[in-house]
């Protein structure tokens, strides 16, 4: 009796957790059917597989390109961030001085501002450096990389400065005294010992990076330069919703998410806990 | 000479993030303070004048700011409670002994990762449509109608939406907090015969109060910043019923041209956020020291 009521608990669980993603098969199944059997039923299973809307979605969302842009963007951004920023809470956390102390507390202290609040300047600033220096900021993807970086380096520093208190000096030392540069003693020796929170770091900015839509909207304006979310927004405000068409659409935006999940599902998870937690 | 050495190698190590960092949040912040004392209309062009504290004064009679900051502590408070209520719950549902549990976190944490102007495409599609047919389907047309089409109900649609983003990011945080009660705890109160709501109300709770605060606050942080699903679910209508603040300040300032309005409205928004946020600080830190 009790083992019955086990086995049945476990369906309900996992019907439940069916349940709450029923959103997204919903988006799948009507990727593929035809406005006439959209509207009978949206529930159902497509009656056959087509790949037409999928092949115009591609095409009118420009997929492969925002695609590319996306990924370029997102790893460009992380290397980045995973070198600068650990370099720096290290120096940071092993300096004891004011300068260090005030130099951390103004990272800590701007991860209170919202975007909101620097976008305006920030666009401003960005095309006075552009016309003063030549160096194109806006509309490029380094330059969109170049904002990427300013903006999630505060908690990646945040993060590493955090571990790095953490683990003993001696190793650091030790490097040191066999004659080891500051700079070998940090790639060789400290920088592997980071590797738990560069991984928290890199999953925190995929998902912030990826899916940002509002700094890649203000800073790109050349159609060939638009991230996924970008290329989406305007493939819904360009045409006449055809919501199959907008489905697959969608679809297709949310298969790379998924596979990502699939492989680093764990450490996501765990990222996540640290990240908030801290 | 060693000294000298060490401060070579501490710029060296912290002055490129340094400098993109100044470039980036450092500068366009003092630069926002200083725009919000002046109208302009954003062209290069054209004078700004300065007007001193009249951009902030003038907030006070603006209907529409008010209106958007009224919505915004709505939407606020309902994702709250919605929020956390599912989350905490999935979070005890997924920390039993079932064998399905670690599935069931994957899924319940899936929405999160996908970004929230896709989510928001994906429910305008649901309500719409999915909804519509529901309705004619089971015959409950009160509950299964277009949400978005009505002013009274599209807030709920937001709400809506955006808990099924954010509850599985808070479950997370739950899980964490439940795993660290202790076993003998639990197991002594079950040996003493105390039923399950009374386990969570006099066990499990009082010993989750560092996760309610962490939760709370990040929901609240979350909830208060919300741009991405605003945008693609309800763009703000129907008439403006939805309009929260971050995508009002968008408005203000690139719709309307209006960038010395929206950036002392953009001010505002700052210190509201960094309010809310220091007293979070303030009671996580309070209470650490009371356990």
């Amino acid at each position: 009796m009790k083992k019955v009521s086990k086995f049945s608990r476990e369906i309900l669980l996992f019907l439940g957790a069916l349940l709450f993603l029923s959103p997204v098969y919903i988006m799948f199944v009507n990727s593929f059917k035809t406005r006439a059997e959209m509207y009978e039923n949206v529930l159902a299973l497509p009656q056959e597989l087509t790949f037409e809307y999928y092949a115009g979605a591609m095409h009118r969302m420009n997929f492969i390109t925002a695609f590319g842009n996306s990924l370029f963007i997102t790893i460009v951004s992380i290397i980045f961030i995973v070198t600068l920023s650990s370099m720096t809470a290290w120096m940071l956390a092993r300096t004891n001085n004011k300068l260090s102390k005030i130099i951390f507390m103004t990272f800590i202290a701007t991860m209170l501002i919202p975007f909101q609040t620097i976008m305006m300047p920030l666009l401003q600033l960005m095309d006075q450096i552009m016309r003063a220096t030549g160096i194109p900021m806006l509309n490029t993807r380094g330059g969109l990389i170049f904002m990427h970086i300013g903006f999630n380096s505060s908690m990646a520093v945040f993060l590493y400065h955090g571990f790095v208190k953490s683990i003993p000096k001696s190793l650091e030392e030790a490097a040191t005294i066999d004659g080891c540069t500051k700079f070998g003693t940090f790639w060789r020796v400290v920088f592997p010992m980071l590797k738990p929170i560069t991984v928290t770091v890199i999953i925190l900015n995929v998902i912030q990076i990826w899916n940002d839509f509002l700094l890649p909207s203000l800073v790109l304006t050349s159609t060939n330069l638009r991230t996924i979310p970008l290329s989406t927004f305007y493939f819904f405000g360009e045409f006449t919703i055809q919501w199959n068409m907008a489905m697959a659409g969608l679809t297709l935006t949310v298969i790379p998410v998924v596979i990502f999940y699939i492989f680093a599902q764990r450490h996501i998870i765990k990222g996540i806990g640290e990240g908030a937690v801290k | 000479m060693k000294l000298r050495k060490n401060k070579g190698w501490f710029i060296l190590f912290t002055v490129p993030l340094l400098i993109i960092f100044t470039t980036v949040v450092l500068i366009p912040f003092v630069m926002g303070i200083y725009y919000s004392f002046f109208r302009w209309d954003g062209i290069g062009a054209n004078p700004m004048t300065f007007v001193g504290l009249e951009n902030y004064t003038r907030l006070f009679g603006d209907n529409r700011f008010l209106d958007s900051a009224w919505l915004t502590v709505k939407f606020t408070i309902l994702s709250l409670i919605s929020v956390n209520v599912i989350a905490l719950t999935f979070a005890l549902l997924v920390t039993t002994k079932l064998r399905t549990v670690n599935a069931a976190r994957a899924m319940f944490f899936m929405p999160n990762l996908i970004g929230g102007l896709i989510l928001g495409y994906i429910w305008q599609f649901i309500f719409s449509d999915a909804f519509r047919i529901m309705g004619e389907l089971t015959g409950f047309e009160t509950l299964f109608f277009n949400w978005l089409l009505s002013p009274d109900y599209a807030l709920y649609a937001l709400v809506f939406v955006f808990t099924w983003q954010m509850a599985g990011y808070m479950m997370i945080i739950y899980i964490t907090g439940i795993q660290g009660i202790p076993n003998d705890v639990i197991e002594a109160s079950t040996i003493d015969g105390a039923s399950y709501w009374d386990r969570l109300r006099k066990i499990i709770f009082p010993l989750l109060m560092p996760a309610f605060t962490i939760c709370l606050f990040l929901t609240l942080s979350f909830g208060f910043k919300i741009y991405d699903v605003n945008l693609s679910l309800t763009g703000g209508g129907p008439i403006n019923s939805t309009e929260l603040f971050a995508l009002h300040i968008y408005n203000e300032i690139f719709g309307y041209s209006r960038y010395g309005y929206g950036q002392a409205k953009a001010v505002v928004f700052f210190i509201i956020v960094a309010a809310v946020t220091l007293s979070q600080v303030y009671m996580t830190k309070r209470r650490e020291v009371e356990m």
